[in-house]
């Protein structure tokens, strides 16, 4: 059986590196996996969306509408986006952080209220200010490994595998951080 | 045994040419073919550079097949337009050592200006491509074109999309095989297209691709894999992913050579079908010729010529339904947007005050057409910013592009934009041409170029001076600018559009993203001394956005500190503070 897992957010929130860590990490416990990404101009502060999946035999690089088993979302907009990409008992993962499209900013559109209200009615959603505690961690820059540990009881593999694939993954001077903030996200209250 | 890693489609790419033994690789940067050539400057063996446009990476990539040497040039859809020139005519000479031209296509525009079909072009220039539907196939592929490529004397086209691209599956590494120098003899009735010695490469051209056409039944990049008889697919690419995904059990005939198309293969396989479906993203390049053939299938009277493939495009086809289970929300758009810090809006605010339009090119730059800037007017192809702007000028006379200026990057214009000039100094414009040199290629992901002062291998070189060649080929006004200076750019624009002589303006300043050029500080707002006046808003920088009560705030973890927005606020409520 192929999972599905789909990261969004922002251009710039680093969800490439959040998914080639899940992908890494599935490839360590022997799935057959692929991460489709994102790059060139989507990149520059637009939505961006990228998926990993992973299974016996996966075929297709990306998962589609109706298939996600779990959605990590950076930012609140981009929960409500893709919402729709979820399966019937998927699960949402909310950043609980409001990014202001440049629509919103000069007025043109309006940005939702009560996302996370609204959402909840048809999903199972956990939501984390992971911003927050990445900044009392002591660099901004770890809310994905925040968001990450927060999400990963969901996906599964346990604990000690995905600080392995951390380790071999970020810049060597931020791993004892990446992996604190991880810890603190995996054993957040939800 | 061999070693298995996880790999993005481009870096397949570049590890298949590695294994194949290539030794030269040239390319220009383009989404989605970038970082081919990056992944492939890894590798001390291959011989790898930035070419300053694609008919240069083409033709530098055609020398060293002349040669006797394995090379390679890559470069997106819309970049083969620029190297169509060569390749139309390395298809009448065909080649020395193995050539392999990597062409990327971008079916649902990521990051692009249209949606042409690559296959379409080779089919007119006569040039064999090779689709692979996975990062292993990307590499395994790469051997084969240059197997082919030698075998049947001929350039050969490795076509990408996107989603193969940038997606990443599991790959078999293998060792390096050098392959020997072809030796170089003179032979003008193939290396010197003259009329009577391309006469005879004309029917050369011909009798390969026929011969290649009837070979296609035998080589292993295309597979019929049979299952249940009542439906069938011939699919190719990504768009094989699909089928699979949808229909694990149909017949399908996978094919990895799209040019030129096995007739028997095809033939074989819809006799053993009843109902055959052509899936193939864009164009229906099999399709046509399938029906041409006299074989009833269904394509694109059922799917679209548009965007990407889907599981579910399939599905409900099929079916009737797709897997959807919850409706898609209402949700604003975010488009990308230039970063805070970017020089580019710090031009752009003061054209949008100016209220001058703008001639608009290929880059980063671009963005500068939504609102709230909405300076960018146009935008076609790489260089025509400055030769369309031209154009209105002898169209409409010279009074018509007052309120006009060409915007072009650096890289752009050094890929085709300094011929545009050149016909500028020569037909004697009055235009104002931008030069926004934030010295990089900012949009695919920062690559040198040859006014940066580094190669693709990070080697110091001599960095073109942009000043100095616009002098050199004619140009009497040549002001250079720090695109922060907002006072004197206004200053400089003002006059030079109002004036009767042509004027180029070189805006200087760093893309924000290079390393190291972060501004020390970042800006604050006072929401105190704020009087709702909108004037900083206008700019369009995410950082800034409004409370509740109508002032503004500013995000310090998104604010690259470049100070622009005070510039724009009249009551001192934006300062510069320490990080």
């Amino acid at each position: 059986m192929t999972k599905n897992i789909m990261i969004v957010g922002v251009g710039g929130q680093g969800t490439l590196l959040t998914s080639r860590i899940i992908g890494k990490t599935a490839l360590e416990a022997g799935y057959d996996v692929k991460i489709s990404e994102v790059h060139g101009m989507a990149q520059r502060g637009g939505s961006v969306v990228t998926f990993v999946r992973y299974g016996d035999k996966v075929c297709e690089p990306v998962c589609e509408e109706g298939q996600a088993d779990v959605i990590i979302a950076f930012e609140r907009l981009e929960a409500l986006r893709y919402s729709h990409f979820l399966k019937k008992d998927g699960v949402l993962i909310v950043n609980d952080c409001k990014i202001e499209p440049m629509t919103v900013v000069i007025g043109a559109k309006e940005y939702p209220e009560e996302i996370l209200e609204g959402l909840e009615k048809n999903h199972t959603l956990y939501a984390i200010d992971g911003q927050k505690i990445a900044l009392e961690l002591g660099n901004s820059k770890v809310l994905n490994s925040v968001v990450l540990g927060f999400a990963a009881p969901y996906i599964g593999f346990g604990k000690d595998a995905w600080l392995n694939v951390i380790e071999a993954t970020v810049p060597p001077k931020t791993i004892e951080i990446n992996k604190k903030a991880f810890a603190f996200g995996y054993e957040a209250e939800r | 045994m061999a070693k298995k890693t996880i790999m993005l489609g481009n870096e397949a790419i570049a590890r298949g040419a590695y294994e194949a033994g290539v030794k030269l690789s040239s390319a220009y940067p383009g989404t989605p073919s970038t970082e081919i050539s990056e992944y492939l400057a890894k590798y001390d063996e291959i011989y790898t550079e930035w070419a300053p446009n694609e008919k240069v990476a083409t033709e530098v990539a055609i020398g060293a097949s002349f040669s006797g040497v394995r090379s390679l040039a890559c470069m997106k859809h819309v970049g083969l337009n620029v190297a169509s020139d060569p390749l139309y005519t390395f298809a009448y000479t065909g080649v020395n050592g193995g050539a392999v031209i990597v062409v990327a296509d971008d079916p649902g525009l990521a990051s692009s200006q249209n949606e042409q079909d690559t296959r379409m072009v080779a089919r007119s220039a006569h040039v064999p491509v090779l689709e692979p539907s996975d990062s292993q196939e990307a590499k395994d592929f790469m051997k084969i074109a240059y197997e082919i490529s030698e075998e049947y004397d001929t350039p050969v086209i490795l076509r990408t999309t996107t989603k193969l691209a940038h997606s990443q599956s599991i790959v078999e590494l293998y060792d390096r095989v050098e392959v020997s120098d072809k030796e170089y003899n003179r032979n003008t009735a193939k290396y010197v297209m003259m009329p009577a010695s391309a006469i005879g490469r004309h029917l050369v051209v011909e009798a390969r691709e026929n011969r290649l056409a009837k070979d296609a039944a035998n080589l292993s990049v295309n597979k019929m894999e049979m299952g249940d008889t009542k439906v069938g697919f011939i699919t190719s690419g990504i768009a094989y992913q699909y089928v699979q995904e949808v229909c694990p059990n149909a017949s399908i005939l996978k094919l990895g050579l799209v040019n030129p198309l096995s007739k028997d293969l095809i033939a074989d396989f819809c006799s053993r079908v009843e109902t055959v479906y052509v899936f193939e993203e864009l164009e229906p390049v099999i399709e046509e010729q399938v029906r041409a053939w006299g074989f009833d299938v269904i394509g694109k009277g059922a799917f679209t010529r548009q965007g990407e493939y889907s599981a579910n495009l399939l599905k409900r086809v099929l079916y009737g339904n797709d897997d959807c289970v919850f409706d898609k929300q209402e949700a604003p758009a975010r488009p990308p947007i230039l970063c805070p810090g970017c020089p580019h809006r710090s031009v752009y605010s003061v054209l949008n005050k100016l209220k001058i339009h703008a001639s608009g090119d290929i880059g980063c730059y671009t963005l500068g057409a939504v609102p709230p800037l909405g300076v960018v007017d146009t935008c076609v192809c790489m260089g025509a910013s400055i030769s369309a702007l031209h154009g209105m000028e002898k169209g409409k006379g010279k009074d018509y592009i007052k309120n006009w200026v060409a915007v072009i990057g650096d890289s752009t214009f050094l890929h085709t934009g300094v011929n545009s000039l050149i016909n500028l100094v020569y037909n004697k414009s009055t235009a104002t041409v931008m030069i926004l040199d934030n010295r990089t290629t900012g949009m695919t992901g920062h690559q040198d170029h040859a006014a940066t002062g580094k190669t693709l291998k990070g080697e110091e070189t001599y960095a073109i001076d942009i000043a100095e060649l616009c002098r050199a080929i004619g140009v009497k006004n040549v002001i250079e600018v720090n695109a922060f200076d907002v006072k004197e750019l206004e200053k400089i624009v003002k006059e030079s559009t109002q004036s009767d002589e042509l004027t180029v303006i070189i805006t200087k300043a760093p893309c924000v993203l290079l390393k190291g050029q972060k501004f020390p500080n970042v800006c604050k707002a006072n929401p105190e001394a704020c009087k709702k006046c909108g004037m900083c808003l206008k700019i369009g920088c995410p950082a800034i956005t409004k409370n509740a009560d109508g002032t503004i705030k500013i995000d310090g973890t998104m604010c690259n500190g470049c100070g622009l927005c005070k510039n724009y606020c009249k009551f001192n409520a934006i300062e510069t503070v320490e990080r």
